[in-house]
């Protein structure tokens, strides 16, 4: 809040290693609860293979209109389906940050001495693991449907790190969105109304060669369209990574800025607690 | 700052809430004033909707006044969160705990955001663990365990750090008999122990009497008055003494006779009974019963009682007090001041009688 100028600089020094700490704590403490639920995991892991199979099979055709350009659908969708899982993941994390209003946990940590910073990043980083793992488990079930990946290792791996920072992207406006409105209604609302345009609005299950104009228009200014771009790019043959890096710098900057706001949100929750 | 702070100074503390459809917003603090000397248990009592709980939530950094200044042990709470917060321990109402970790998992991360080390929150956690009597549910899920459970774990959350000035918002409020005694029990503990100052704040009159070396008691967002709870009580004159009457008796006779008695003055009729006040409660009642016994109108039963903090809040307000609890809406700004004011159709008009039966009070009616 606001130290004193003099104190100021003492204090900072010693934050970022407190803010590394708490995060690590925190995450700690995200993570033990999540592997506390089995159940909760496996249906996290089996929803986005229900997705890519469910699309994959659906669409399988679309390969054959003149200017889709890719080989195997299910290849094309992978990228599309791990952006769209990573989305769906994160965008109700402002629910869980009600419940920890409610419970009375947010404002425990609010009256000790815990990094506020820390308490966001743990939540991305918690939402990071659980959405690294489900991008891999995506990954590989497409390996074994029959699609290729000639971007290889490196590949994988930056699509896997887009679906992260889209995620921390929803899931720091979510817990923005939780602290002001602190309703669950307006954020299974806002869900509800979001998920399905933002996932068709953007190259996930078609080219945007394919859309009409004004849908090309929107598909760029989509971030879950940069992440599904920068994946692609970077598992295709010979990735173009002059374009992977824009559109990933462009997620990861959008990440600082979210992350950024809902930290903020802290003043504002405190201010009508 | 002086030398020798006390362990708690507010002054002047305002602020309102906004809330939507309320114009100007819900006043909860108007001017409050308190002073904590160190090592006490210091009460604020007040129904709810009082303004106690943001009181607590400004001295314990959570939220901030619109006006007034605050500071805990020497150190401004406006200007120095960050200091304050390694001062003091909370128990909010609302737990707190997390619910999907072990109770040992709760005190070690607290103990590690307090900035000790791995094996010196390990063991600080095995110390806490032993004294509040929770080393056997140490690895249970803090969800599955009862309410006076979590709440022995909320304390011990609130002390891993060793704070100078412990905060206790309505600590039992929703347990059960039992383990309201035991906290109570506990409580005592903490002010005996290291010059602890606890903060408390209660609807309950009991707690604050039993508890509470010294009291402050809180209405419409300020101090009414303050005291030690005998300080209080004692400059109302004289028990409280009740008749309760037989079907038939008609408490307007039963009224005439006792106001001819030197004994007992103020006599009213209450509640289907009649109420007097006494400078000596028990020497009064069988000067009482046998004028009335002479009238040929026995009582039915007599009470006593020493002067409550019931009566005590009557004096400074004006009203009965009520508790005013809502469920599920406990301290919420949303809780304007003014509703907790509703006057009992029967006791307020004759305003004296013996602790209204909603009262924890109430028991203690017993002659002496």
């Amino acid at each position: 809040m606001t130290a004193t100028p003099l104190s100021a600089p003492a204090s900072r020094a010693l934050a970022v290693p407190r803010v590394l700490a708490h995060t690590w704590f925190l995450t700690g403490r995200r993570l033990h609860a999540l592997v506390r639920q089995p159940a909760f995991v496996a249906a996290n892991l089996v929803q986005p293979a229900i997705w890519l199979f469910l699309f994959g099979s659906l669409f399988r055709r679309v390969v054959d209109i003149p200017g889709f350009g890719h080989g195997s659908y299910l290849g094309y969708l992978v990228p599309g389906v791990i952006a769209m899982n990573a989305m769906n993941g994160s965008m109700w994390a402002g629910v869980a940050m009600i419940e920890e209003i409610d419970r009375g946990t947010l404002n425990r940590f609010l009256t000790s001495p815990v990094s506020r910073v820390a308490l966001m990043t743990s939540g991305v980083a918690d939402q990071a693991v659980t959405t690294g793992l489900q991008s891999a488990a995506i990954l590989l079930l497409g390996l074994l449907g029959g699609a290729h990946y000639p971007g290889g290792v490196a590949g994988c791996a930056v699509v896997v790190a887009a679906g992260a920072l889209l995620g921390t992207v929803f899931g720091g406006l979510s817990n923005a969105m939780g602290m002001t409105l602190r309703q669950r209604e307006a954020i299974i609302g806002f869900n509800v109304l979001f998920m399905l345009p933002l996932t068709f609005l953007s190259s996930a299950f078609m080219p945007t060669a394919l859309m009409p104009h004004w849908m090309r228009v929107v598909t760029a200014c989509n971030p879950l369209d940069w992440a599904v771009r920068a994946g692609r790019s970077a598992l295709a043959g010979e990735p173009d990574w002059g374009a992977v890096l824009a559109r990933g710098g462009g997620l990861l900057a959008l990440a600082v800025v979210c992350v950024g706001i809902s930290v903020a949100t802290f003043r504002w929750y405190q201010k009508s607690v | 700052m002086t030398t020798d702070p006390c362990a708690v100074r507010a002054h002047d503390l305002g602020k309102t809430y906004s809330v939507r459809g309320v114009k100007g917003g819900v006043r909860a603090l108007d001017g409050l004033d308190v002073t904590v000397d160190r090592g006490i248990v210091f009460g604020l009592l007040g129904p709810n909707g009082a303004g106690k709980s943001t009181a607590v939530k400004i001295l314990t950094t959570l939220t901030r006044p619109d006006r007034g200044a605050a500071e805990i042990e020497g150190v401004d709470v406006l200007r120095r969160p960050d200091r304050v917060r390694r001062l003091i321990g909370v128990v909010a109402q609302r737990s707190g705990s997390d619910p999907r970790a072990t109770t040992r998992e709760n005190l070690v991360l607290q103990a590690r955001m307090h900035g000790m080390s791995g094996p010196a929150a390990r063991a600080r956690t095995t110390e806490l663990l032993d004294r509040f009597d929770l080393s056997e549910v140490a690895d249970r899920l803090v969800r599955t365990l009862s309410g006076g459970t979590q709440r022995r774990l909320d304390v011990a959350l609130g002390l891993v750090h060793r704070p100078a000035v412990l905060f206790l918002d309505e600590p039992t409020t929703g347990l059960d008999p039992e383990a309201r005694t035991a906290m109570w029990a506990e409580i005592r503990r903490l002010a005996g122990r290291d010059g602890l100052t606890v903060v408390l704040t209660t609807h309950y009159l009991e707690e604050a009497d039993r508890l509470a070396h010294r009291l402050a008691i809180v209405d419409r967002g300020r101090v009414v008055a303050g005291g030690t709870p005998d300080e209080l009580k004692g400059e109302l004159r004289g028990d409280a003494v009740h008749l309760d009457l037989p079907a038939g008796t008609v408490p307007a006779e039963v009224r005439a006779v006792l106001e001819a008695l030197p004994a007992v003055r103020e006599v009213r009729v209450a509640g289907g009974g009649v109420s007097a006040r006494s400078d000596n409660g028990p020497a009064a009642v069988p000067t009482v019963l046998a004028a009335l016994e002479r009238a040929g109108m026995p009582a039915a039963a007599v009470t006593v009682a020493r002067p409550s903090l019931d009566d005590v809040f009557l004096r400074y307000t004006g009203r009965r007090y009520t508790p005013g609890d809502l469920p599920g809406t406990p301290g919420s700004p949303g809780t304007p001041p003014a509703a907790t004011s509703p006057v009992p159709a029967s006791g307020a008009a004759a305003g004296e009688g013996p602790a209204d039966q909603s009262t924890p009070s109430a028991s203690r009616e017993a002659a002496r």
